[in-house]
C-alpha cells in the first residue's frame, strides 16, 4: 500500500465501499442535491431593496390580486448558487463533445463573447434613434453581405429569430409571390426524412403536406418529385444534406423540375455547416434558405442562446422580403422600416416578422465568427466537420450498422439499430449508457424513416484524440452489449443525478405547477 | 364476428354494418408508451386512407389511417384519460371507433388473422 511522505494513505483503503457509502445531506461531493427555489426561497424575505410605497391609490379596481404573489426570497448568494448548481447538473458544449446530429454543437469560441460584450454593442437599445447606433446597423448589414457571399443569394431578411422563424419568413414570401402572381396554390412537398418543423411549416401556412418517400439509398429521387409535382404545389421543401446526412446529389434537377412546375424551392439550411465555403446553394437553384447562425456560424444553443435564423432569397423572391431590412446606395446605407418606405424603392414586402431588427447578440458572434475564420477558414471548417463525421464512421462501421452501406457520409453519420439486434439492448437504452460515460447521446430516433436512428454530428470542434476517446467508449459499449452485459444498458444512467426518468408518467401526468405545502396545523403536529 | 387487419396495423372487427377499429398489439409495441390519443368526432366520413386518428407515445406521434370507409358512429373517448389501456389492452377493450360501413368489397383488400401473423413474421 502506498503512503506519501507524511505517511498518509496515498490509495483509498476502501474503494468498493464508496458506492454504498451514504451522507448525510444527501450530496455526493460536488454533486448537490438542489431543490426548488421555492422550496429554499421564503416568503418573508428578500435579496433586493425596494422601498415600500407608502402613500399610492391602487388603480386597478377589481383587477387587483386578490392572494399575494409569493414569490421565493433568496439572498443574491443563495439564488446564484441555486443556478450554478443547476447549471452543474446539465450537459454543454464547454464540457464535452455533443454529438447530437443535426443540431451542429460546435464550439462556441471566446472571441465571439468578447466582441458581443464591448459597450458599443452590448449597451444599444433597438429603441435608440438611428443616427446613434450606425455601428450597429453597419454590422448587421455587414453580416448579411457575408451570408449572402456565402449563400450566392440576391436578398436576406435578418430578423427571424430562430430555424423554425426563418422557415416560416421563406415560406411566407413564396405564399406572397405565389399571391402576386394571382395564384393560389395548396400543397407544399416535403420528403419522409425531413425535419419536423418543415411540415410544421407548411401546416401552419395553411398548405397540405405532401410526403415524398425516399429512395432506397437515403435521397429523394427526381422521378418522384415529377411524380408529384403540378399547378397546385407551392413549394418542395428539402434540406441539403439531409437527415441522413448525404448530399441530395439531384438537387439541381429537383429544383429544375420544381421550377418549371411555376414552384419554389425552400432548402431548409440545418445542415449548412457541411457546405460553406463548398456550394452556394443559390447556384443549384434555391429560392429561400434560412440559416442557424446557432449551428453554423457558432452561437450559441439554448441556455446562453437565443438562437438566430436569417433567410436568404432568391431575385425572384428579394421582393417580398420582410421588413425591416438595409438597402445601399453606393456606399450610403438606409435602414428600410416600413412598407411604405419600402415601396418608394419598388419592393412590396410582405410584413414584418418581429418587432425589432433580429438578435443582435447572435450578429455579432456570427460575424466575429467569420471575420476571425476568413473564407479559407470557413472552408476549412466544413471540411474538418465532414472528415470528423467520416473518421468517427470508418472507425464504428465495422461494429455498429449504417443503413445506406459503407459509403461517405457528409457532417453526420447515421446508424441504425440493427446491431443491437437480439441482444435486449435498445437505441434509447444504449444513449442512456453514454450518460455513464460522460458524453451527450447523439440524436436518437430521428430522421424516421431509420428504425432506431443514431445520428451522430462531432462537428469540426473535435481534435483527433476527444474523436478517439469517442470512438472507443462506443466500441466498448457495442461490445458490451453484445457479450450481453444487459444491465449496464437497461438499468442505466447509474451515475447521473437522477437514474432514469418516468417519461411516460411525465407525459400522462404532467405536474406543471409548484403549490406551496399546507403548513402543518397545530393539531396534526400534536 | 369476423376480425380483419391492415398493413398499417389496424384491426377491424365487423358486426353487421359495423366495424370496430383499433390498432394491433405488434402496433402499441412499436410506439412504445401511449401518451395522447386524438379521435375523430361522430359523424365524420371517413374515406378510405384518410387520417383518422392521431396516437402520441413517448416515442413519436403517428397517425392512424381509416382502413375503410365510412361514418364515425362512436368514439371511444374513455382512451383519452386513459391512454395506457392502448399498451394494456389494444385488441379489445382500447378499440379507437366504431364505423358504419359504406362498402364492404372494401374489406377484401384486409388480411385475416392467418395472413397477418405471416405478414408480421416479414418485418
Amino acid at each position: 500500500m502506498g503512503m506519501n511522505s507524511q505517511g498518509r494513505l496515498s490509495t483509498p483503503a476502501e474503494t468498493a465501499a464508496v458506492a454504498e457509502h451514504k451522507t448525510f445531506t444527501g450530496n455526493k461531493a460536488l454533486q448537490i442535491e438542489e431543490p426548488l427555489i421555492f422550496e429554499i426561497g421564503r416568503n418573508e424575505v428578500t435579496g433586493v431593496d425596494i422601498d415600500v410605497p407608502l402613500d399610492f391609490k391602487p388603480r386597478l379596481g377589481s383587477h387587483r390580486r386578490k392572494q399575494p404573489i409569493d414569490p421565493p426570497g433568496l439572498s443574491e448568494p443563495e439564488a446564484m448558487r441555486h443556478y450554478v448548481r443547476l447549471s452543474q447538473k446539465n450537459c454543454a458544449i464547454d464540457m464535452g463533445l455533443y454529438p447530437l446530429g443535426s443540431c451542429t454543437m460546435k464550439h462556441n469560441p471566446r472571441l465571439n463573447e468578447k466582441m458581443a460584450r464591448l459597450p458599443g454593442f452590448a449597451d444599444v437599445h433597438p429603441l435608440q434613434p438611428l443616427f446613434t447606433v450606425s455601428g450597429a446597423v453597419e454590422l448587421i448589414a455587414e453580416l448579411g453581405k457575408w451570408l449572402l457571399v456565402t449563400t450566392g443569394m440576391a436578398s436576406v431578411a435578418m430578423s427571424p429569430k430562430a430555424g423554425a422563424h426563418g422557415e416560416l419568413c421563406g415560406m411566407m414570401s413564396i405564399k406572397v409571390a405565389l399571391t402576386a402572381r394571382g395564384e393560389t396554390r395548396t400543397k407544399v412537398l416535403v420528403p419522409e426524412s425531413a425535419h419536423g418543423t418543415n411540415p410544421a411549416t407548411a401546416a401552419l401556412l395553411g398548405y397540405k403536406v405532401v410526403t415524398i418517400p425516399a429512395r432506397e439509398d437515403g435521397t429523394v429521387d427526381p422521378a418522384s418529385v415529377r411524380e408529384l409535382l403540378d399547378d397546385q404545389v407551392a413549394a418542395i421543401m428539402l434540406t441539403n444534406p439531409n437527415t441522413c446526412g448525404l448530399f441530395e446529389r439531384d438537387i439541381k434537377e429537383i429544383a429544375d423540375a420544381v421550377h418549371e412546375a411555376g414552384a419554389y424551392f425552400y432548402c431548409d439550411g440545418a445542415n449548412f455547416n457541411a457546405i460553406v465555403g463548398k456550394v452556394k446553394p443559390g447556384e443549384l437553384g434555391v429560392d429561400a434558405m434560412h440559416i442557424n447562425l446557432h449551428k453554423t456560424f457558432s452561437t450559441p444553443h439554448g441556455g446562453g442562446g437565443p438562437g438566430a435564423g436569417p433567410v436568404v432569397l432568391s431575385e425572384k423572391l428579394a421582393p417580398f422580403a420582410p421588413v425591416p431590412y438595409v438597402r445601399f446606395e453606393g456606399d450610403t446605407a438606409e435602414f428600410v422600416e416600413t412598407r411604405a418606405k419600402a415601396k418608394e424603392h419598388g419592393d412590396t414586402p410582405f410584413g414584418r416578422m418581429t418587432a425589432f431588427h433580429g438578435q443582435m447578440g447572435m450578429f455579432i458572434r456570427a460575424l466575429s465568427f467569420m471575420l476571425s475564420h476568413g473564407c479559407d477558414g470557413l472552408k476549412q471548417a466544413s471540411e474538418d466537420a465532414v472528415l470528423n463525421a467520416n473518421y468517427i464512421r470508418a472507425s464504428l462501421q465495422d461494429l455498429m450498422s449504417l443503413p445506406f452501406g459503407k459509403r461517405p457520409n457528409m457532417h453526420e453519420v447515421l446508424f441504425d439499430d440493427s446491431f443491437l439486434k437480439d441482444t435486449g439492448v435498445t437505441t434509447l437504452d444504449f444513449a442512456k449508457a453514454m450518460i455513464d460515460e460522460g458524453y451527450h447521446p447523439m440524436t436518437m430516433y430521428f430522421p424516421l424513416v431509420i428504425h432506431g436512428a443514431l445520428l451522430i454530428e462531432p462537428t469540426e470542434s473535435e481534435s483527433l484524440a476527444s474523436l478517439d476517446l469517442f470512438v472507443a467508449t462506443l466500441r466498448d459499449l457495442v461490445m458490451s452489449a453484445k457479450r450481453g452485459e444487459t444491465e449496464r444498458f437497461t438499468g442505466a444512467p447509474y451515475h447521473s443525478p437522477r437514474r432514469r426518468l418516468d417519461e411516460t408518467a411525465a407525459a400522462r401526468k404532467p405536474i406543471l405547477k409548484w403549490v406551496r405545502p399546507e403548513p402543518a396545523t397545530a393539531e396534526a403536529t400534536e | 364476428m369476423t376480425t380483419y387487419y391492415s398493413k398499417d396495423h389496424e384491426w377491424v372487427a365487423v358486426e353487421g354494418d359495423t366495424a370496430t377499429i383499433g390498432i394491433t398489439d405488434y402496433a402499441q409495441s412499436q410506439l412504445g408508451d401511449v401518451v395522447f390519443l386524438e379521435l375523430p368526432d361522430v359523424g365524420k366520413t371517413l374515406a378510405k386512407g384518410d387520417e383518422a386518428a392521431v396516437v402520441e407515445s413517448v416515442k413519436a406521434a403517428s397517425e392512424v389511417y381509416a382502413a375503410i370507409s365510412g361514418d364515425v358512429s362512436e368514439a371511444n373517448d374513455a382512451l383519452a384519460d386513459e391512454p395506457a389501456k392502448v399498451n394494456e389492452d389494444p385488441e379489445g377493450a382500447a378499440w379507437f371507433i366504431k364505423m358504419t360501413i359504406a362498402n364492404k368489397s372494401e374489406l377484401d383488400e384486409l388480411m385475416d388473422e392467418v395472413a397477418y401473423k405471416a405478414f408480421l413474421e416479414t418485418l
